[in-house]
């Protein structure tokens, strides 16, 4: 990076932030800090749902998924749409009938103070985790790649946005994000169309998309009942249905973002304009990686992205080695380069026979590229065990920085940045108000007035802050990021969205039952994920399954010892704050 | 503390109605909600067969 990528890296990320908090300063009632003034529009709305979940992770990570796997993983966001529909006709009415600050208070509603105190503490607990990935995950690949000290990255991140969050409340939150992700929009875009410019001048965009389907790199739909298998068509539907339902429906920093709607039309139309976009968005974002990888079809990549970390070992005890791998990931390259070139202009002469001749070389030099990538990620683990051997998520800044002018280097860095602090804002403001409308202000201090509680709420955003910075000053990675984050939240989404989709439809569980049932459920989920290889979306149906059953046969044992013990049904919106 | 005992806290309140305008759309041709809902199905659906066809198209 020169000197024009530091200006627009520092003069958008801090002109942003200091414009949010200008905008939304002195606030003192809690119910404007936590969700603004009540008067967000329809597109604010759906930009800010939008960039809650489209952290950092998303425009780094995923074109090295769609590098490396291909477009497949598309299919995680197949449940999205589905479930926004079904917040936006069964949850939010509730949600804005009753004026709930957080999602956790309607179970208090609807069961009672210790159910709501779970539900806000399953949250903390995974948001809270959440969080500190949030800010390590781009850290971690940025610093590595342009050379900056991690823990200054984490902490100077961690820091602005930890400022303007607990500054501005939901209001500062909402107002960034509408600029931040004009920022990642613009820059994706820009790194799109100079992809697509940089391909060779006789490749057309069909030959492309020709030789990236053809060394299975679009393969978008996977009709397969393998339940090991981590991304199909069903997974998708059906886990992805159930972890969407979970994280729109029921996650604080979700649903903070629609509740700040000026009505219940203006939610519901940033919920459905997010159903309507989510899946093109991702497949986008892997099609970039897809078609980086038939850039690098006619460019040789380095056998090693994260170059920096094989760089440090290419002089030690396992030199020999690393040099062998990179020598035949080379010839396995050039190889592959002329089947390909060849597959193409067989293709452009009609002539079906040669080009599939062709194309069968192509794969098998692609095998022995990858084979070759392999052995030199055993190479480097061997010269040093700790060394990280996933470099998906250094395709994408890989390509930017070799092969982008400066000045869109900037741009596009200032993207990965705006969207770490996107969806770290939203998760603080979520973290924050949690801890206060759920915990201190409903059993700390009760009598709590709203100058106080705004300012318990702006002291625990920032403890959160500093949590999140000290726990990504700590974390070290294996998995690929963007699949590792959902990881986590499939692990106990699935018991949160058990406790709201049994308090909607469940009418005769009480409090006790449901309870006991989520907490059965969720060291339920902890053992199976211990003991099954099973896609980690499926985790999502076990929790909230396990929790509903456990709920109704929890409830017919109390029935069944005695009317006394079922709880005494709530009055209708007689909610407890 | 009784974390199992709503009528502890005193300050309950009513649910209060969200108001008329909230019944339409505001939209220009999807007027109502079940035609939102209905054509966010079909643009579900369009996308799921744009990308069948692309893996079929391209595999």
């Amino acid at each position: 990076m020169n000197t024009l990528d530091y200006i627009v890296l520092l003069g958008t990320l801090v002109g942003i932030a200091s414009f949010g908090m200008w905008r939304t300063r002195g606030q003192r009632d809690l119910r404007t800090y936590v969700h603004g003034a009540g008067n967000t529009r329809w597109l604010t709305i759906g930009l800010a749902v939008m960039a809650t979940q489209a952290s950092a992770i998303t425009f780094l990570s995923t074109p090295g998924q769609g590098y490396e796997s291909g477009v497949g993983f598309v299919q995680n966001y197949f449940g999205a749409p589905l479930a926004l529909l079904i917040i936006a006709i069964v949850f939010l009415p509730i949600f804005r009938r009753l004026k709930v600050d957080t999602a956790y208070e309607y179970l208090e509603d609807r069961f009672d103070l210790k159910t709501r105190v779970l539900g806000a503490v399953l949250f903390l607990i995974q948001r809270g985790f959440g969080a500190g990935i949030t800010i390590y995950a781009p850290a971690i690949v940025l610093s590595t790649v342009l050379g900056w000290r991690l823990d200054v990255t984490i902490i100077t991140s961690g820091l602005l946005v930890t400022a303007y969050t607990v500054t501005g409340g939901s209001a500062a939150v909402n107002l960034t994000q509408k600029y931040q992700i004009g920022v990642i929009f613009a820059g994706m875009l820009a790194a799109f169309v100079v992809l697509v410019m940089k391909l060779p001048a006789w490749l057309s965009f069909h030959d492309a998309l020709t030789i990236a389907g053809g060394l299975h790199k679009l393969q978008a739909v996977d009709f397969s009942l393998d339940p090991d298998r981590r991304y199909t068509i069903w997974s998708g539907l059906f886990g992805g249905l159930f972890l969407a339902l979970a994280y729109f429906g029921t996650d604080q920093s979700q649903v903070q973002r629609y509740l700040s709607g000026a009505s219940l039309r203006e939610s519901r139309l940033g919920l459905m304009f997010n159903a309507v976009f989510k899946i093109p968005m991702q497949f986008f974002i892997l099609l970039l990686g897809a078609l980086i990888f038939v850039f690098y079809q006619f460019e040789r990549p380095p056998v090693f992205f994260n170059t920096t970390a094989w760089s440090e070992h290419a002089s030690g005890p396992e030199a020999a080695r690393m040099r062998t791998a990179e020598a035949d990931f080379a010839a396995a390259h050039a190889e592959k380069k002329r089947d390909v070139t060849r597959w193409i202009e067989a293709l452009h002469r009609h002539d079906a026979g040669a080009a599939a001749a062709a194309r069968a070389a192509a794969l098998t030099a692609d095998n022995r590229s990858e084979a070759a990538r392999d052995e030199a990620r055993r190479a480097l683990q061997a010269a040093d065990p700790r060394a990280p051997t996933n470099d998906a998520d250094y395709v994408f800044i890989t390509f930017i920085l070799d092969y982008l002018p400066h000045g869109l280097i900037g741009l596009l860095v200032t993207a990965f940045f705006a969207a770490a602090l996107n969806s770290k804002s939203a998760e603080l403001n979520a973290l924050g108000a949690s801890s206060t409308v759920d915990i201190y202000r409903r059993i700390i201090r009760r009598d709590a007035s709203d100058e106080e509680c705004v300012r318990a709420s702006k002291w625990l955003t920032a403890l959160w802050g500093i949590l999140a910075i000290g726990f990504a000053l700590s974390v070290t990675l294996a998995e690929n990021l963007i699949q590792w984050s959902n990881i986590v939240g499939s692990i106990f989404y699935g018991v949160l969205l058990g406790l709201f989709l049994v308090a909607f439809f469940l009418k005769h569980v009480g409090g006790t039952a449901i309870f006991w049932a989520a907490i059965g459920a969720q060291a339920l989920v902890f053992v199976l994920y211990a003991i099954l290889p099973i896609s980690y979306l499926y985790y999502n149906i076990i929790g909230c399954g396990a929790c509903a059953l456990f709920a109704l046969l929890l409830q017919a044992v109390i029935e069944w010892r005695g009317p006394g013990s079922r709880p005494t049904a709530a009055p209708p919106g007689a909610l407890a704050r | 503390m009784n974390l199992g005992d709503r009528d502890e806290h005193p300050d309950t309140r009513a649910a209060a109605p969200e108001t008329d305008e909230d019944a339409g759309t505001g939209l220009p041709v999807l007027r109502t909600w079940p035609a939102v809902y209905g054509f966010v199905a079909v643009v579900f659906l369009v996308w799921i067969g744009l990308l069948v066809a692309v893996s079929v198209r391209f595999s």
